[in-house]
């Protein structure tokens, strides 16, 4: 592996201790995985703007709503799969419906939870916070870019979700690289394909474009951190500049990022296309690396994709 | 009141310390895994399936059998040792705990695993599940009892205490729970993360019977249930008041060990605390 394999979480951790000392509006909200989520970090350094809510993840979300309608800014975290689908209607009604400012930044999301099985890996959290209307869904790409979403967050109105991992993932972008809601970043220009990803999907398709580059095919990578509002412009141009799209996403294919930018290509540029990403199926317990094999989610999965879409392309 | 003989309650003694030492097996081959919750309740497992429960090991899915449900659905290997124990499927297949294609999940699975009676690891679902399988038992006319095992972590979920209205709304005296109090949950004490006391108080408010005893004794797990088999008209609650880590020393009461495997070090310690060879 050609990069450095780095902890979300604790980059999340670091933006939340900087962001109690920069402002006095900032509350933190957990459901009993501080020390996972590392808002523990935070917990630490501003005890008294910290709130465990136990194992109660709907009485959290409700109590950030209270907390955003008298005026602060409430992050609040737990892992992905109890803090969307579990607590989905008090999402739906206090915080996206009132559009509070609320950011819930939720770790432990996808198949890599390994070995915690199914219950736990959650597949499903892009798609049921991107269709709530008011919600931002951001999904950093690695951890520099998690910093710099949290911290971009923190200024920007309105309720947001941002997804991140358990494992440690490889550091694609640099300390410097800036983080704008309203672009995707193209991290490899190209002409014969495009292949957009997001969070660890990224990378695999860095060393796709390696790969498919063996094979003279010049690919372009996007990294689509934020799935909503969706950079709709350099999406649309990849395609009708490739000519064909493939999306990559650790999350179900059913109504994830790859949809979302289905919708988008069909309505304004249709191009051949592919979806990377989980069957509709649940996970299972595994190493991260026999999971991410079994259900689609490796370089040649990517690869095979591309060749196909190329196929297709006239 | 019954007494047991001595040589009886050693035996349970014994599958309980079984349990704890496959638990502790399972969770290190696998590398991680929550040891804390599983050695806390790993006695009440032992009267349950060795003495409470009506069930057959060779008929998982027999209609008439008495149904347990984990809600604290991390403390799975404590379940799956005890499965394994009454000869639900081989002690062997314990070493494939989370690994890829084990039919023995990270959190309990009732698709997977024979003797699994509902899917589990999301917590605060096990007694509402449990409700439903009483209330099947009364609409069918059938006599099997339902036992709940809850982390004291579940009582901070909303979900327990709608389901404890539940219960004694439809006065659901074939439910037994028990809370495995072993006041730690995963951030903290549970005092500390979000205070449940008086708890015997809120159950009673409840509408439930409720009985407190030493979570780690035998003879009072099976007197505190054949209490609530002679109950009528209401669920009865046990809370059992017990030692996170119990068994192993470095782990009793260590907030540490709630969701972590022991390193090869560790793991040499508690095998030999806990009598066993690797
Ligand atoms: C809904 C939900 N939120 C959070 C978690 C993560 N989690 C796993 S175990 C645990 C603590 C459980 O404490 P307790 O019920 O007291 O269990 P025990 O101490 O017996 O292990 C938490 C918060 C979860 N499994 N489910």
């Amino acid at each position: 592996m050609r990069w450095k394999m780095e902890s979300q979480r604790k980059q999340y951790g670091k933006a939340l201790v900087e962001l109690g000392k920069e402002r006095g509006d900032i509350v933190v909200l957990d459901a009993d995985l501080s020390s996972s989520t590392r808002t523990a970090d935070f917990a630490a350094a501003f005890p008294e703007r910290f709130f465990n809510c136990g194992i109660a993840e709907q009485n959290m979300m409700d109590t950030a709503a209270g907390f955003a309608a008298s005026g602060k800014t409430a992050f609040v975290s737990t892992f992905a799969v109890f803090g969307t689908g579990r607590c989905y209607d008090q999402i739906r009604q206090s915080i996206a419906y009132p559009k509070l400012n609320i950011k819930i930044v939720a770790s432990h999301a996808g198949i890599t939870v390994g070995g915690d099985g199914a219950s736990h890996q959650i597949i499903e959290d892009i798609a049921l916070m991107r269709v709530l209307p008011n919600m931002t869904v951001i999904v950093p790409v690695d951890s520099p870019e998690t910093y710099r979403a949290v911290k971009t967050i923190a200024k920007t109105l309105g309720p947001c979700y941002v997804r991140i991992g358990r494992a440690d993932v490889p550091t694609i972008t640099d300390e410097n690289a800036k983080f704008d809601i309203n672009q995707a970043p193209v991290m490899r220009d190209g002409k014969d394909v495009t292949l957009i990803g997001c969070g660890i999907m990224v990378s695999k398709c860095l060393e796709a474009a390696d790969e498919l580059s063996k094979h003279g095919v010049d690919a372009r990578v996007i990294n689509l951190h934020t799935i909503k509002p969706m950079d709709e412009k350099t999406i649309v141009r990849a395609a009708r500049e490739t000519g064909c799209v493939v999306t990559a996403e650790e999350h179900s294919v059913m109504m994830g990022m790859g949809s979302a930018v289905a919708m988008v290509l069909v309505e304004n540029f249709h191009v051949p296309m592919k979806r990377v990403g989980i069957p509709d199926v649940f996970g299972e317990s595994g190493a991260c690396d026999e999971l991410m094999e079994k259900y689609g989610l490796t370089v040649d999965n990517i690869v095979e994709a591309a060749h196909d879409v190329l196929k297709r392309k006239k | 009141m019954e007494v047991y003989d001595g040589e009886f309650i050693a035996e349970l003694e014994t599958i309980a310390r079984h349990i704890r030492l496959n638990s502790i097996k399972m969770i290190y081959k696998a590398g991680s895994g929550h040891p804390g919750g599983s050695l806390s309740c790993a006695d009440i497992l032992a009267a349950l399936y060795f003495h409470i429960m009506k069930h057959d090991p060779k008929r998982p899915d027999w209609l008439d059998r008495d149904r347990f449900v984990l809600s604290k659905g991390h403390a799975a290997p404590a379940l799956y040792a005890v499965l394994a124990e009454a000869g639900y499927f081989p002690i062997d297949e314990l070493s494939s705990l989370r690994k890829m294609g084990s039919r023995l999940q990270g959190h309990p699975c009732m698709n997977k695993t024979p003797g699994v009676e509902m899917s589990t690891g999301s917590l605060g679902h096990g007694l509402a599940a449990g409700n439903g399988m009483a209330l099947a038992a009364k609409l069918d006319r059938k006599l099997y009892r339902i036992y709940v095992l809850l982390g004291d972590g579940e009582m901070d979920v909303g979900e327990t205490w709608e389901a404890a209205m539940l219960a004694s709304h439809y006065k659901l005296d074939n439910v037994t729970a028990y809370i495995d109090r072993n006041k730690l949950q995963l951030d903290g004490p549970t005092e500390k993360i979000m205070s449940l006391e008086p708890l015997a108080d809120k159950w009673k408010a409840f509408g439930w019977h409720v009985i407190e005893i030493n979570g780690h004794n035998i003879q009072e797990i099976i007197h505190a249930t054949n209490e609530a088999k002679g109950v009528k008209g209401r669920p009865t609650v046990v809370i059992c008041h017990t030692i996170k880590g119990k068994g192993v020393s470095y782990m009793e009461g260590s907030l540490h060990f709630h969701g972590k495997a022991p390193n090869d070090q560790e793991y040499a310690q508690a095998l030999k605390e806990l009598g066993g060879a690797p």
